[in-house]
């Protein structure tokens, strides 16, 4: 993998939250952020750059949405090659090489286990997105905030099609410790079945903030060598004079940067709420 | 004689043939409809008790709901015959502008479980919307949902909307990723649930 070069120097630090940054941009609510790709370019590039400019090492794409299912809740399944290829194509252009590019791929929104969606329908979706962002020029897949493993696994599944190297990350956000995914399942399990699945690089990320993930990390590293790939929140939103905020300082979050690599994390960066200036506090806790 | 004691059992693990047959048979025996009713109702209590306890997670509720889904539609006819009715009429759907059901899908079949009648709107349900179908239906009850920080001030504008009609008997209950008991307060709800089986108890607190 061409991160092995940059894992042998110490933690890698990936990029923050395009969503809640993109709405800081002016994105109104119930637009679908990716659509911005085509609308709003230079607002996405922003994002990029900014955290390219904060010292993210990899900085994702804004193609979280842009699989065909979740689009079509959108309308916009018709724009989905031009949406996936734009994404791609801006955090190339503000990567300029200083960044590596690494797609991201999110849920469709519909639950495999309730019937909503049947698995050909997601791997269908995921195959076809996966393989515009690969043409376009992602340097990786990152499939992320899944609910369901049955639906990362199918996702793994398209993902492996193109050749890239993939990345697979849960969210822990159920159970009395938050040390359970939406359907149960453990740390331990997801890590197994993720790895086994065909993930390069397996992890977490959203639905908690950072210190919940020192432990999840922990208990994924004991049972698999694959690297870890961590994503915190930058804790819990609250609603402050009628807007939503998010209670965790870049300063507090970078804090608890070293006990997350300590429990063997490798890719570090922020999910909804972190920002730049996050990223900048985890480069100089993290390097220092 | 059919035990309506194993029908609960056969809901709680989500065995959807027994829980079946053992309704079947139960009617059969003539069993007072609503002496059947009760033991499926007070099943999903406990697989919500359950749920809220983190013994169990969503797969298991969502296939102790689906046995109960199967039993309920062979009592229906008769509860209907038997003049018994859901204990409340409620609306239900996401705010304008967010797409994401998953969290409301929940809410509703747990509701169902509780032999509410729900009327779901879907996603991306106006403020107007969620008025008209309060009037028409004659709701008691309305479930807003939102997934997304950004779609969050919808839930505001909907109970506006709806208190603003003069619909204020109708007791609104919210919920959704990002929002608290701290917002629901805030934007007038009446209710705050933070997880589907916590929305049946908040619903017959209200009611």
């Amino acid at each position: 993998m061409w991160w092995n070069q940059l894992l042998a120097s110490g933690p890698v630090i990936t990029d923050g939250a395009w969503g809640t940054q993109l709405q800081a941009e002016g994105l109104p609510g119930g637009t679908c952020p990716d659509q911005w790709n085509v609308t709003h370019p230079d607002r996405v590039a922003h994002v990029a750059a900014q955290y390219v400019a904060a010292g993210s090492q990899i900085v994702l794409t804004n193609t979280f949405r842009a699989n065909r299912v979740a689009l079509a809740t959108y309308q916009l399944a018709d724009q989905l090659a031009a949406i996936n290829r734009a994404g791609v194509e801006l955090s190339r252009r503000e990567a300029a090489g200083r960044a590596h590019v690494c797609a991201s791929l999110g849920p469709t929104g519909k639950m495999l286990l309730a019937g909503e969606i049947a698995p050909p329908e997601v791997l269908a979706a995921f195959t076809e997105q996966a393989a515009i962002l690969a043409d376009a020029g992602a340097e990786a897949l990152v499939i992320e905030t899944m609910a369901e493993l049955e639906e990362a696994e199918l996702a793994i599944a398209a993902a492996r099609t193109t050749g890239l190297p993939v990345v697979a990350c849960v969210v822990f956000d159920s159970g009395a410790a938050h040390d359970r995914t939406m359907m149960g399942v453990t740390p331990e399990e997801a890590a197994r079945r993720l790895a086994a699945a065909g993930a390069d690089v397996v992890g977490a990320n959203c639905g908690q903030g950072i210190a919940g993930y020192v432990d999840i990390c922990r208990r994924m590293r004991a049972v698999t060598d694959r690297p870890l790939w961590i994503k915190a929140n930058a804790g819990s939103p609250h609603v402050v004079d009628g807007q939503i905020q998010y209670e965790a300082t870049a300063a507090g979050f970078a804090a608890h940067a070293p006990a997350l690599v300590a429990a063997g994390a490798q890719f570090i960066g922020g999910c909804c709420g972190t920002t730049p200036e996050f990223i900048r506090a985890l480069c100089q806790e993290i390097r220092r | 004689m059919p035990d309506l004691h194993e029908l609960g059992e056969a809901i709680k693990r989500g065995d959807r043939d027994t829980a079946a047959a053992l309704t079947k048979a139960a009617i059969e025996t003539k069993i007072p409809a609503q002496e059947i009713l009760d033991a499926m109702v007070g099943a999903m209590d406990i697989v919500g008790q359950r749920f809220q306890k983190n013994e169990i997670f969503v797969p298991e509720m969502l296939i102790a709901a689906r046995a109960m889904k199967e039993a309920m539609g062979l009592l229906e006819p008769i509860l209907v015959e038997a003049g018994i009715t859901p204990v409340a009429k409620a609306v239900i759907g996401t705010v304008e502008g967010d797409l994401h059901d998953i969290g409301k899908n929940l809410v509703a079949m747990m509701w169902k479980g509780a032999n509410f009648d729900v009327i779901d709107l879907g996603t991306n349900v106006s403020p107007q919307k969620f008025v008209d179908a309060v009037r028409t239906n004659n709701a008691q009850l309305v479930g807003l949902s939102a997934l997304l920080t950004t779609t969050m001030p919808a839930i505001k504008k909907t109970v506006d909307a709806i208190k603003g009609a003069g619909l204020d008997v109708t007791k609104i209950v919210i919920g959704g990723a990002p929002v608290t008991q701290e917002y629901a307060n805030e934007v007038g709800a009446d209710g705050y649930a933070p997880d589907a089986a916590s929305a049946v108890d908040v619903a017959r607190s209200l009611l």
